[in-house]
């Protein structure tokens, strides 16, 4: 009987194990020892730090990432500040029967593929693109400005990208923002920025983090929208890592970029969690 | 006597639904008013348009005769104890009494000597640094309440400030808050739908049914008196007669009923003979085998339905001898009626001073 049982239990098992194990645990390894290996004079694979140790040495690398990783901070704070307002309003302004129809809002773009969503914002904004057209046939501008392939645009792409993964979460911790808190606050005399800063950002605690670690980490490791609309110039760290890959051929350098992405990121997490003071646990539930 | 509070024809109307009719009434400095009414009744909009929490749509509404119309909550001289409380979960109990002082900008050693002395006031010696949900329902009502008085406002308003308690707490509260009152002699504004915290608490209460006030009077004038069929029902346990003035002299009537007996009543004001009326009468005021000798009892007899025993508090549920409407009777709990058991027949008298006679057309509404 209880034999039975556990052979049910890894019957069921069984497809999300070998999932893990063949398509995630086994290449991430192959991919770990690769970062090790290195070809040496004679063209034989020898144990090596140097791949991860040429991050360091070479500026353009570590340069690179600094600025990835600051941008991508950049991001996560735009999105937050822009989808407070909307969750709150969402959450607590409409009447109840359009929250739904707004969260659908919200969702609607993420049913076109990101790289489809990219371009539609690269019809707009290019030199020949819409946005320019109408400026200069109002007047506005004598003549058409590319707007494409600048930091600004990129991270304006990247913001939008991110959106829905910060409102959502906000959302549903101001869900259980009780209404009497904010007016009891205002009965005692608080303005809007104190109970805004006293009260639903304290409460929302635990959901800003969430979706802040769910953007910064969307954002850092995000390729398409940051190559597309930052152009050759957007030096995202990601692409280091697919040249490595695709344009030197160098799987070993390639693969330990990846690697010092996900721990320099993870401490990036790890130091952000420290500072607001919340722990992984309470922001996970 | 200055008047803190003054509400002056106050409407509210939400789209073709009036929640608040042409309200008016005046506090007194230091008063303790209750405003009772069942739910839905309007009184907690009547509560939040004096905290400001919502504009009214017509009238006026004064603070020791500053009007308030168009002042932001945050800027009203008067606190809202909410019925949940809403304690600041993300502060301990020091911070959310000190909340309100940090808004108004006093200086940290004037909030700290202010949040002990308010602490100490309301019996939270110790519990400054503890977290809110470390605290008892009790203790948490006390937090609350000390959070608004720290603030020393004109009026404090509480919204039902009770009812999520258990009913031992409660009763014990309600004494808490009648002393806490008259030590503090900040003027209260209380509503509630619960007649015994009015009763036992206010000096003065007003009764609201659908929007408008029933009538503005002491407890007692309240219970004794009361001016409508509905404060009769509300305040209080009654019991319906329904029926017809058979003779009419003066305040004094006979009433023939039409579950049978006909009683001699007093009345407000001369009704003419077959006019339709309610009668109501007091559990109390009906007495279980009165005196042969008292004169002037209307009697009766009726049936034993059941005994509801409830100590101080215990009736008898018992039907006229012809009829089915259900009476509650006073059982005292003397020993005197432990005789009494279920489908007895017993004789019922009432002094004919204790009935409360409305005519049947103000009535209808």
């Amino acid at each position: 009987m209880k034999n039975q049982k556990r052979w049910g239990l890894f019957f069921f098992i069984s497809p999300v194990l070998l999932w893990l194990v063949l398509l995630i645990v086994l290449p991430q390894i192959d991919l770990l020892v690769m970062s090790f290996r290195l070809e040496n004079d004679e063209g034989r694979m020898v144990w090596s730090l140097s791949n991860y140790l040429s991050f360091f040495e070479e500026p353009i690398y570590w340069l690179t990432f600094v600025r990835t990783a600051i941008f991508s901070i950049l991001v996560t704070l735009l999105t937050f500040v822009i989808a407070l307002p909307i969750a709150f309003y969402i959450t607590k302004v409409v009447a109840p029967k359009f929250q739904g129809f707004l969260l659908v809002l919200l969702l609607l773009p993420f049913w076109v593929s990101e790289l489809v969503r990219v371009y539609g914002w690269m019809i707009l904004l290019r030199e020949s693109g819409v946005i320019n057209h109408f400026l200069t046939k109002v007047g506005i501008l004598g003549q058409p400005i590319e707007m494409l392939y600048r930091d600004s645009t990129m991270i304006l792409g990247l913001v939008y990208t991110s959106m829905l993964f910060m409102v959502v979460p906000i959302v549903s911790v101001l869900e259980s923002l009780d209404d009497s808190l904010v007016e009891a606050a205002y009965d005692l005399g608080a303005n809007m920025w104190t109970i805004l800063f006293k009260i639903i950002i304290p409460h929302a605690t635990p959901g800003i983090v969430s979706g802040s670690i769910v953007v910064f980490m969307l954002t850092l490791g995000n390729y398409l929208t940051s190559n597309l609309m930052g152009g050759k110039n957007s030096l995202w760290f990601t692409e280091q890592i697919y040249n490595q890959f695709i344009a030197s051929f160098n799987w070993n350098q390639g693969s330990a970029f990846g690697f010092l992405l996900l721990i320099l990121s993870s401490i990036i997490v790890w130091l952000g969690l420290k500072l607001t003071r919340q722990n992984l646990k309470k922001v996970v539930q | 006597m200055q008047i803190d509070l003054a509400v002056q024809n106050v409407t509210k109307k939400f789209k073709d639904f009036i929640a608040v009719d042409n309200v008016s009434f005046d506090v007194p400095d230091g008063q303790f008013f209750s405003i009772l009414g069942p739910s839905g009744c309007g009184k907690t909009t009547l509560l939040r348009m004096i905290a400001g929490l919502t504009e009214p749509t017509d009238g006026n509404i004064e603070i020791r005769g500053q009007s308030m119309l168009g002042i932001s909550p945050n800027k009203r001289p008067v606190n809202l104890i909410f019925q949940h409380l809403a304690l600041f979960p993300m502060m301990n109990v020091r911070e959310n009494i000190a909340f309100g002082l940090k808004r108004r900008g006093d200086s940290k050693s004037v909030i700290n000597e202010k949040v002990a002395t308010i602490l100490e006031r309301v019996d939270l010696i110790g519990f400054g640094d503890k977290k809110v949900d470390q605290l008892s329902g009790g203790q948490k009502q006390r937090v609350a309440i000390a959070r608004c008085l720290v603030l020393e406002p004109a009026v404090l308003l509480l919204d039902e400030p009770l009812g999520a308690l258990d009913l031992k707490l409660r009763e014990q509260m309600k004494v808490e808050l009648k002393k806490l009152q008259a030590k503090v002699g900040t003027t209260f504004v209380y509503i509630t739908h619960d007649q015994s915290e009015a009763l036992v608490m206010s000096d003065h209460v007003a009764v609201m049914n659908k929007g408008l006030f029933e009538q503005i009077d002491t407890p007692q004038i309240l219970y004794n008196n009361p001016e409508t069929p509905f404060v009769a029902q509300f305040v209080g346990d009654n019991n319906a007669w329904s029926g017809r003035i058979r003779r009419c002299k003066d305040t004094r009537a006979e009433v023939e009923t039409t579950q049978g007996p006909v009683f001699r009543t007093t009345v407000r004001k001369n009704l003419q003979s077959g006019a339709q009326v309610d009668l109501f009468l007091r559990p109390e005021a009906m007495l279980i085998q009165p005196d042969p000798s008292l004169t002037d009892l209307n009697r009766f007899e009726v049936i034993v339905k059941d005994i509801l025993f409830d100590g101080a508090n215990s009736r008898l549920l018992a039907h006229p001898l012809d009829a089915d409407t259900e009476l509650l009777i006073a059982l005292p709990q003397t020993r005197q009626f432990d005789h009494i058991q279920k489908a007895d027949k017993i004789e019922i008298g009432w002094d004919e001073q204790s009935g409360i006679c409305f005519s049947r057309k103000e009535n209808q509404d």
